[in-house]
């Protein structure tokens, strides 16, 4: 128990360092940026307690917010999909339930499982984010497209994090 | 009763939902109209100092540019220093130091961190309370204008930044003295436009756009840019201006912080107009 605390404790800085002093750098065509910072709430064990999936988007957005001056907007956002996450999972819940001591990555649920995971928060988060960000609905069309090409890097980001965390030897 | 709390339990997850999404909110409302928040931004100590020691190692990279424009302006300041200039007519020129009394203060300081992506784009900079900072000063590069002080901390301060929706900079065209504003505007990082310039003007591609010194922040005459392109819509008395910046703000390192000297007593002075009405 105590391990996983710390290993989560680890990751989760590893991902706000990560995002505040790198990702947030990269600016592709001016102004897509990618957000990696969610996979922290979307890796989290199935069983963690919903209310605590809430506390640790409101935490995660917080500090990512201390990282761009933009107070509230990150917070806001992730509140937000770590609230969707638990309706998520039971919408696409696999026959039979979610196994005990599983999480949800590629190698445990298999590629399409967590591809429509992990896209339907990311655009929910995203579109969540640049709309709160712009707050005009004059400029509906161009928040449209900027929150859809981050939502591609941002994807392509988390499948790559997959694709390192796989391991096929141990899968039987 | 029971029921009540009942359906308090049945929906906690809702509720606390609800809750730290209304704190969220409210950070966002009273962060976008005054930047309250001084403990959770970036001139705080933790992540200012952090953003420090990742700065520290980006120099490196960037030492032979900075050396470059450094010597630059060195030679720059050499052939504007007294002794470069020859008397002319031997010993009966006076140099009227009297004449002059200093108005602005330069202070160096190095941004170590800095945005362009977002709406509103801020520069931390390596200077703070301690070093005489306060908040409405104006930051300039060598290149031309920065920003204006917005938040100061101890050792840090954060600066609005030009790429700033709200930020807007009086400018005038150097050639035909006209003032009008530069605005930015989300999109590209080098464009801004220049707005308020009457129709009657004549313009030319590559016009220089100084500061107009009207601000109280920004002496008088620092570069902004250069106009790139500008039509005149139909019916409309105002030209369409787009104005190329001489900073590359992806590139800032070594700006100054200004202070002016008599900024209280303009604004002193300007006081008096609005009491008086």
């Amino acid at each position: 128990m105590i391990s996983i605390i710390v290993k989560q404790v680890v990751i989760f800085f590893i991902l706000v360092l990560f995002q505040g002093l790198i990702l947030n750098n990269i600016e592709l065509g001016g102004y897509i940026v990618p957000f990696l910072y969610i996979i922290f709430i979307l890796a989290l064990p199935f069983e963690t307690p919903k209310w605590l999936v809430l506390f640790l988007g409101f935490i995660l957005g917080l500090t990512i917010d201390s990282f761009t001056n933009t107070l509230g907007m990150h917070t806001s956002a992730t509140v937000f999909m770590a609230f969707c996450r638990a309706y998520v999972l039971k919408l696409i819940e696999p026959r039979g339930g979610y196994e005990f001591n599983t999480k949800p990555n590629v190698q445990m649920m298999g590629l399409s499982w967590y591809f429509l995971y992990a896209t339907v928060l990311v655009v929910l988060h995203h579109f969540f984010l640049f709309y709160i960000e712009s707050f005009k609905i004059s400029q509906f069309f161009y928040t449209f497209g900027r929150a859809i090409a981050s939502v591609f890097f941002t994807m392509v980001l988390v499948l790559t994090v997959q694709l390192f965390n796989y391991k096929p030897s141990t899968k039987e | 009763m029971r029921n009540l709390i009942q359906f308090f339990t049945k929906n906690s997850y809702v509720f606390i939902f609800l809750f730290l999404l209304t704190i969220s909110f409210v950070l966002l409302v009273k962060n976008n109209n005054y930047q309250n928040s001084k403990v959770l931004n970036s001139s705080n100590f933790l992540i200012g100092n952090l953003y420090l020691t990742v700065d520290n190692i980006y120099d490196y990279f960037e030492l032979k540019e900075v050396n470059k424009k450094l010597a630059a302006q060195n030679a720059h300041l050499q052939s504007t220093n007294i002794r470069s200039f020859e008397k002319i007519f031997g010993t009966t020129v006076i140099i009227e130091d009297t004449s002059y009394s200093q108005k602005y203060i330069y202070l160096s300081a190095k941004a170590i961190n800095s945005t362009t992506n977002n709406r509103e784009n801020y520069i931390t900079l390596d200077k703070g309370a301690l070093n005489g900072i306060k908040a409405g000063m104006g930051v300039v590069s060598p290149d031309g204008v920065v920003g204006t002080v917005k938040n100061v901390s101890q050792n840090f301060c954060s600066v609005m930044s030009v790429l700033h929706e709200k930020n807007a900079v009086s400018a005038k065209i150097k050639k035909s003295g006209y003032i009008g504003s530069i605005v930015w505007k989300l999109g590209d990082y080098r464009i801004a436009q220049l707005k308020d310039i009457p129709n009657h003007v004549k313009l030319q591609i590559g016009d220089t756009i100084i500061t107009s010194g009207y601000s109280m922040v920004y002496p008088k005459g620092i570069l902004i840019g250069r106009v790139k392109e500008f039509d005149l819509p139909e019916g409309e008395n105002f030209f369409n201006i787009k104005v190329e910046f001489s900073v590359d703000y992806k590139k800032l390192s070594h700006v100054y912080i200004i202070k002016s000297l008599m900024k209280e007593e303009q604004q002193k002075l300007e006081a008096l107009n609005v009491i008086e009405k």
